[in-house]
């Protein structure tokens, strides 16, 4: 996770708008509504899930473990998961 | 080694002097001699140059700023309609900080259609935070091609060398090129801080919020100013390596002079010897010619006016709706002076009309005895 | 865990791409294919906005944001300016939407397609100008619902066929892809890179937003416009044809109903479109029959 970066003058800034840091900071996990959970009796390995994940943030192992950091709890993991191992439950806020 | 050459020529040669790398253009009239010299050049390998042979002056533009985005020289050439339709990506290149180099011939804007001179094109750009010098001569032409990429790379801004359709363009004139390595000497390689490189990723041109545009914007006129004093450096040193320099406003004959014609481009030529015409007939009058219209000389504006009694502003251009675009900036930078001279607007030679020394004559009569007016239509019929 | 696509990310999270982008997926994808050596030309377009704002971003390659129309003349200078420096080695990537690509940005493409400049151009299509506000492009399919073809105006010209405009140009190769078939597209797009010369990928792209449907449906209806027929995948090999066909095509109706854009069409109007599907299906296999 990246930090965020501030400019506090005219003086800190590169001459043109050209990027130094990464959006990594940003935790879109904020985002969503609804948050996936991983049935690790049904989940075969596939990988599917992470395959399908606009915000890569799936990560790969044994089991895969989605970053609720990042997460936006958009569904596709738990459509697309052949052994239906994804459930959505609504998120504590 | 002298050759005589075409204005449009002495740009072709500016450019290859200057080891553009790639150069991306669409044909216009009266450009069309500066890139056909280029591919030439490109072609019998005499010039290690990449030739886009673009489908508009708009894409002219955009690959322009893809190749000096990536450390390359950029050239590209162009004239009125094409100008204007690149007024997108000029904004661009300015806003990128490219230095990107580009010669304008100097063509009156459709409709009607017409191929001569005029300087409503460039001017019309004046706000898109490029400089622009406006050229006398075809070896004046020549060596500010090769200074404009001295100029703009240490700045970080794009410019345009301007030179008059057909009077300079097409017209011959001696010009003194220099040996290669001698420019080599004076202009090293390109060699940005920031560009695009694999080995060092970042994204250029990103969004930027209120909060920090301002300061972006506020950079870029920084960088206008600093370019006055650039010009100048980089002037002398073209001066020490080459014998000739040009300054942002030259005087002529002003040496006790009154009154003062202001000229620019190939006006200024004309005006010259009518200045010496006049001079001889017991007139104290002198000539100023601007070159550098962006960044605006404002402090060599001033100086010259100090003491004079009136200042006349040819203007081969015009504002819709208001007057000569030079003789407004001139006005305004003199507005803040203690004292000011009676200053006459002159619009002549819109459309590539003569503008002959009888012209500048009735003009300086003009400045001479009559009152001042924003607009003098000379030669109205 | 067997892995069909390549398992490292040059793509970052944090980006601002709505819930269930296909868009996002697609430069996922892409980087995936291509590797870091990769600079992108990107015009205006929802990924202007997903990359991220300054001083941030997302992609983690060099890119360069550039006005509407130009990616593939800027493209074209990017790629000039690596050839004269001697640079090998780094791919060349426009990077536009539909309307970047077909509408405003088609001139660029055409000038720099009949150039012959070397790099490559994908369009990932979310069939209108999604950054803007979901209003009709070229690219948006007949039937369909769009913020300037509302209720009874829906679009009612055809789809905008950019592959067999490349194709005309003489293209060393084009080809259609899909999010949902990200194999498919990865092994495209290093089949593209290996060639030199202009190449065109238009990558259908799905958007939960614009297309009316639930976001976690993007993949199903990508892979229900592939098996439909409705976006067939082919590629067009210095002018050769190879088409994918699905085993058993579905009918369009299934690929419509499960989205908003097209819930106002009549059952005249959907077998209409069925009809216009099948129509187009039989003319792209015999162009891959004619041209082999």
């Amino acid at each position: 996770m990246e930090e965020k970066i501030v400019f506090r003058g005219e003086k800190d800034l590169p001459p043109m708008a050209v990027s130094s840091g990464r959006m990594s900071h940003n935790l879109t996990g904020s985002w969503r509504s609804m948050r996936p959970v991983i049935d690790e009796e049904r989940c075969t390995g596939c990988g599917i899930c992470w395959k399908f994940c606009p915000e890569a943030c799936i990560k790969l192992g044994a089991k895969p473990e989605i970053d609720l950091d990042y997460c936006k709890g958009c569904g596709i993991c738990q459509e697309e998961c052949p052994a239906g191992a994804i459930s959505f439950v609504e998120e504590e806020r | 080694m002298r050759v005589v050459i075409t204005g449009n020529h002495a740009v072709s040669y500016g450019a290859k002097l200057a080891r553009a790398e790639v150069i991306a253009a669409y044909p216009i009239t009266p450009q069309t001699e500066v890139v056909e010299r280029l591919s030439e050049m490109v072609a019998n390998n005499v010039l290690k140059a990449k030739f886009i042979k673009v489908e508009s002056e708009h894409s002219a533009m955009a690959a322009c700023l893809g190749a000096s985005a990536v450390g390359a020289r950029a050239f590209t050439a162009t004239s009125s309609q094409g100008l204007v339709l690149m007024h997108e990506m000029l904004h661009w290149a300015s806003g990128a900080r490219l230095p990107v180099v580009m010669a304008n011939i100097n063509r009156a804007m459709a409709p009607p259609w017409s191929v001569w001179s005029d300087q409503n094109d460039s001017l019309s750009q004046r706000d898109t935070g490029w400089l622009q010098f406006y050229c006398e001569d075809n070896q004046e032409i020549f060596d500010t091609t090769i200074q404009a990429y001295k100029i703009c790379e240490k700045v970080s801004l794009p410019g345009m060398v301007i030179l008059d359709a057909f009077i300079l363009s097409h017209t011959s004139e001696v010009v003194d090129i220099p040996e290669q390595d001698l420019v080599d000497k004076f202009l090293p390689r390109y060699n940005p801080k920031y560009k695009l490189d694999v080995e060092d990723p970042h994204t250029f041109g990103g969004l930027v919020k209120p909060d920090l545009y301002y300061e972006f914007r506020y950079k870029i006129q920084q960088a206008m100013e600093e370019a006055k004093e650039v010009i100048k450096e980089v002037d002398d040193e073209f001066g020490k390596a080459f014998g000739r320099s040009y300054g942002l406003v030259e005087r002529y004959n002003c040496d006790g002079a009154d009154t003062i014609l202001i000229a620019s481009g190939s006006i200024a030529s004309t005006a010259r010897e009518a200045v010496d015409i006049l001079r001889n007939e017991g007139k104290d009058i002198g000539l100023a010619k601007i070159r550098v219209f962006r960044p605006f000389p404002k402090e060599e504006i001033r100086e010259l006016a100090k003491g004079r009694k009136a200042i006349g502003v040819i203007d081969r251009n015009i504002s819709f709706g208001n007057e000569g675009i030079f003789f407004s900036e001139i006005k305004s930078s003199l507005y803040s002076e203690p004292k000011r001279p009676l200053i006459h607007g002159f619009i002549a030679g819109l459309g590539g009309r003569d503008v002959i020394i009888s012209d500048i004559k009735d003009m300086a009569k003009t400045l001479i005895s009559k009152e001042p007016k924003d607009i003098n239509w000379v030669g109205l019929k | 865990m067997k892995l069909t696509i390549p398992e490292e990310e040059i793509l970052s999270t944090g980006h601002l791409a709505c819930q269930g982008c296909g868009a996002t997926l697609a430069m996922r994808y892409a980087l995936k294919a291509l590797g870091r050596d990769v600079i992108i030309a990107l015009p205006a377009c929802c990924w202007t906005v997903i990359d991220g704002p300054f001083p941030y971003s997302s992609v983690g390659v060099p890119l360069f944001h550039t006005a509407f129309e130009t990616a593939a003349s800027v493209a074209s200078g990017i790629e000039a300016g690596l050839e004269i420096q001697g640079k090998k080695g780094v791919t060349v990537l426009g990077w536009a939407g539909d309307g970047g690509t077909m509408d405003i940005g088609i001139q660029a493409l055409s000038g720099a397609v009949e150039r012959g400049d070397n790099f490559i151009y994908v369009c990932y299509d979310n069939e209108a100008y999604m950054n803007t506000g979901i209003q009709r492009s070229s690219s948006t399919p007949y039937g369909a619902w769009t913020s300037t073809t509302p209720a009874k105006t829906f679009k009612s010209t055809p789809k905008k066929n950019m592959v067999e405009i490349m194709v005309a140009h003489k293209i060393p190769y084009a080809a259609t892809a899909s999010i949902s078939h990200p194999e498919d597209f990865i092994s495209k797009m290093r089949s593209a890179k290996k060639i030199k010369g202009p190449k065109f990928l238009q990558i259908l792209s799905p958007c939960p937003v614009g297309w009316r449907y639930p976001p976690q449906m993007t993949v199903k209806v990508g892979k229900l416009a592939v098996e439909t027929n409705v976006f067939p995948l082919y590629e067009v090999r210095y002018g050769k044809y190879r088409v994918r066909k699905p085993a058993k095509p579905k009918p369009v109706a299934e690929y419509l109903e499960l989205q908003g854009r097209f819930k106002h069409l009549k059952a005249t109007e959907i077998i209409e479109i069925q009809k216009k599907v099948d129509e187009e299906w039989r003319t792209l296999l015999k162009k891959e029959e004619v041209f082999s």
